[in-house]
């Protein structure tokens, strides 16, 4: 028999300390920390958040209602109270790498589009008509080269 | 025959009585009269919605230029609105709409010193719009039997009114040329595609 090759899986865990993104209620939208786990279905979370709109209060909640993000804050003590929470949060930087991910890009990307006004969709449709056309331009050059 | 009352006299004294049509009746209405019911409601003037200022562009919800984004002019009274494409651009002409089959978009085109006074003053009366009587046969009996013909002939617009379209345009024309792809964006029609959700979107 050959040898067993056991790795650990590339999961995201519900962990202390593991950044997670409101996806339905009231805070939808916001980060915040999980501070300790609760039960199977629930968990303590806050979210010291830098701008006071997008502050999530230390709170239970329903894991239902959240997506785990890649982030996590390395060795929050379990518990960790709101001051010291706000502390690591400040020190790894959460906001900030939060925002070079593609899925908050993407995420800020959709909302733009969703607020654009009616003159503003139409622009947004011309420049994408005019790239497209310069893009097939360029391609249907180099592909006749490359024939030739 | 006067109705003065009667004096009559008897023994010792005397007393008038009444006319008879002054005389009390001798019945009662068996039902109460109706009492027409006071209304609490005051007439207020019209008042119209804070986002149709002059200048706006507008979509058309209904009617024969339904889906045209046209540029409003002026607020009339009662929630009618003055339009126009302008016609140059997209066909629509100085045209009364209601303010109810509308969208206001966030768009504006900046109107000041733009539109001719006297004009305007002319176009927003409502004799304006008022149907030339004479000219409309609808209705009489050669309209009804001349129909084979009368069908042909196309209706003329007279050039008064080509004439006030074109002044009105003019100045419209210069502030929309200001701004890029205005223009195009007036000319094309609004309409939904798959996945637009109206009550979501802003205009």
């Amino acid at each position: 028999m050959g040898d067993a090759n056991v790795t650990a899986s590339k999961w995201r865990h519900v962990e202390v300390g593991r950044v997670v993104l409101f996806s339905e209620g009231p805070y939808a939208g916001k980060l915040a920390a999980i501070v300790q786990i609760i039960d199977h279905k629930r968990v303590l979370v806050d979210g010291p958040a830098s701008d006071p709109k997008s502050v999530v209060p230390r709170h239970s909640t329903p894991l239902a209602h959240l997506s785990l993000t890649t982030i996590v804050i390395p060795k929050l003590p379990r518990g960790a109270r709101n001051g010291a929470v706000k502390k690591f949060w400040e020190k790894t930087e959460v906001e900030k790498s939060w925002n070079n991910t593609a899925w908050a890009q993407s995420r800020a990307r959709s909302v733009k589009r969703s607020q654009l006004s009616d003159f503003e969709r139409y622009k947004v449709m011309r420049l994408r008509k005019q790239t497209r056309f310069e893009v097939r331009k360029s391609f249907a050059a180099a592909r006749k080269s490359a024939k030739a | 025959m006067s109705t003065e009352p009667q004096t009559k006299k008897f023994q010792k004294g005397e007393r008038t009585i009444p006319h008879a049509s002054q005389k009390a009746s001798k019945y009662y209405p068996a039902e109460d009269e109706a009492q027409p019911k006071k209304s609490r409601k005051a007439l207020r003037p019209y008042k119209p919605r804070p986002s149709l200022t002059p200048g706006k562009v507008l979509i058309l919800l209904a009617g024969r230029f339904r889906g045209k984004r046209v540029v409003l002019l002026k607020t009339l009274d009662q929630g009618v609105l003055l339009v126009t494409g302008p016609f140059k651009i997209n066909g629509v002409p100085l045209r009364r709409v209601n303010a109810r089959y509308v969208i206001a978009t966030k768009t504006t085109i900046p109107l000041d010193g733009a539109l001719d006074e006297s004009v305007m003053e002319k176009v927003s009366k409502p004799e304006y719009f008022a149907r030339d009587k004479k000219a409309d046969k609808k209705g009489s009996e050669e309209a009804f039997f001349g129909q084979g013909e009368g069908a042909k002939e196309k209706k003329q617009v007279s050039g008064e009114r080509s004439g006030d379209q074109k002044k009105v345009d003019e100045g419209l024309l210069k502030a929309i040329k200001k701004e890029a792809m205005l223009q195009e964006y007036l000319k094309s029609q609004f309409s939904l595609r798959k996945g637009d959700r109206p009550h979501e979107m802003v205009f």
